[in-house]
């Protein structure tokens, strides 16, 4: 299945291939972002890493790191 | 998986695996910050709180609930925001302190280096070979402090988390500062000088994450905007080493902070005489280490008197 995820702090929205039934936490390895750092979001409801995805799903990943 | 609480879908999984649905993990935050104000005696009748907001999610999670604390406590709040003049970054978050700060009606003072002491950061730095984050934090801290007194505050808040504190905490030790983490803790300033504000930081037993997702979920106007001097700078890359180890070793950042605490009144006790020491800057009169204080050593570089 395809999942496109948009990514706040760039800008950019990727297509990326998960295998069916994959989850937030599969997304994330797959974008190797460290689930620490992010809030994810679909429909605008916060996704907790176990949330299984669905075909065409479109989220959102937000980084919390504000640094400086 | 479903909120223990009430079944319904999760939005946060705590640490001990339990998750929780919005309302409740609302209501887990919110009580474990109050905790924290109460375990520490934060705040008390009769003070006056000046909180200081950026504009990011951090302070303005801060100031939202010692707002709903104080107003049940009588207690006066205040917000002060500092303009660094950072192009591209500070105009958005100062856009969203104001509107916040209209919207729950809670006044609100900017104060701006340009003004204050007659540049911005950002022509700062263009002349001057200096970190940033050690400009920009020793002048800041400087405004907060002065900014505060001025206003009339007995406590100053600031909205520094769980993952600031365990950062400074190990960047003290990377570079044999331990006696500064001397000054660290939920509740600091209690150096013994007229001019210093007790500064108290509500949300020191809470994620970054955390911080966010309440943000996120109370609909504040946040932009998650990262200041453009971050890049490179050694907190934040401490941040990401913590970030990796906390995902590998969940509580880390927490395991870290509740090791400094244990031995705080023991360093405390040890870097008494430097807390004796403290002075006052012969140029303008705030608290100062040496002769000059940070700010005025800052601004001695480039012959410029603060207003």
């Amino acid at each position: 299945m395809q999942v496109i995820a948009h990514i706040e702090r760039t800008k950019k929205t990727t297509k990326v291939e998960l295998p069916a039934k994959a989850t937030v936490k599969h997304l994330l390895e797959k974008l190797a972002v460290n689930p620490v750092t992010v809030l994810v979001t679909r429909d605008q409801k916060v996704l907790i890493e176990t949330q299984e995805l669905k075909d065409k799903d479109t989220v959102k990943i937000l980084s919390v790191v504000s640094g400086g | 998986m479903a909120c223990k609480k009430c079944q319904t879908e999760p939005v946060y999984v705590l640490q001990n695996h339990a998750p929780l649905c919005k309302q409740h993990y609302l209501h887990y935050f919110e009580k474990k910050v109050l905790k924290t104000i109460r375990t520490y005696k934060m705040l008390e009748k009769g003070d006056i709180l000046v909180s200081a907001l950026s504009g990011g999610k951090d302070s303005m999670t801060c100031l939202y609930l010692l707002h709903q604390y104080c107003q049940k406590q009588g207690i006066p709040v205040k917000a002060l925001a500092i303009d660094e003049g950072i192009e591209k970054y500070r105009e958005q978050t100062l856009k969203d302190a104001a509107t916040f700060c209209k919207t729950y009606k809670i006044p609100l003072t900017v104060l701006s280096f340009k003004k204050m002491f007659g540049f911005t950061l950002d022509s700062y730095l263009k002349d001057h070979k200096m970190n940033p984050c050690t400009a920009c934090g020793i002048s800041r801290r400087y405004l907060i402090n002065r900014g505060a007194r001025e206003l009339g505050a007995t406590k100053v808040a600031t909205g520094h988390n769980l993952d600031d504190e365990a950062q400074t905490l190990l960047m003290n030790q990377f570079k044999g500062n331990i006696s500064l983490s001397a000054k660290l803790g939920p509740m600091t300033g209690a150096l013994m000088h007229k001019q210093f504000v007790r500064r108290i930081k509500p949300l020191y037993f809470m994620t970054e994450k955390e911080v966010a997702l309440y943000a996120v979920l109370m609909e504040f106007p946040v932009t998650f905007v990262e200041c453009p001097n971050a890049e490179g700078a050694f907190r934040l890359q401490l941040g990401e080493v913590l970030n990796t180890w906390e995902q590998k070793y969940p509580g880390t950042k927490q395991g870290i902070v509740n090791s400094f605490l244990e031995i705080l009144p023991s360093l405390r006790e040890q870097f008494k005489s430097t807390k004796q020491a403290i002075g006052t800057c012969e140029s303008c009169g705030e608290p100062a280490a040496k002769t000059l204080c940070r700010t005025c050593e800052l601004l001695e570089k480039i012959k410029v008197k603060k207003k």
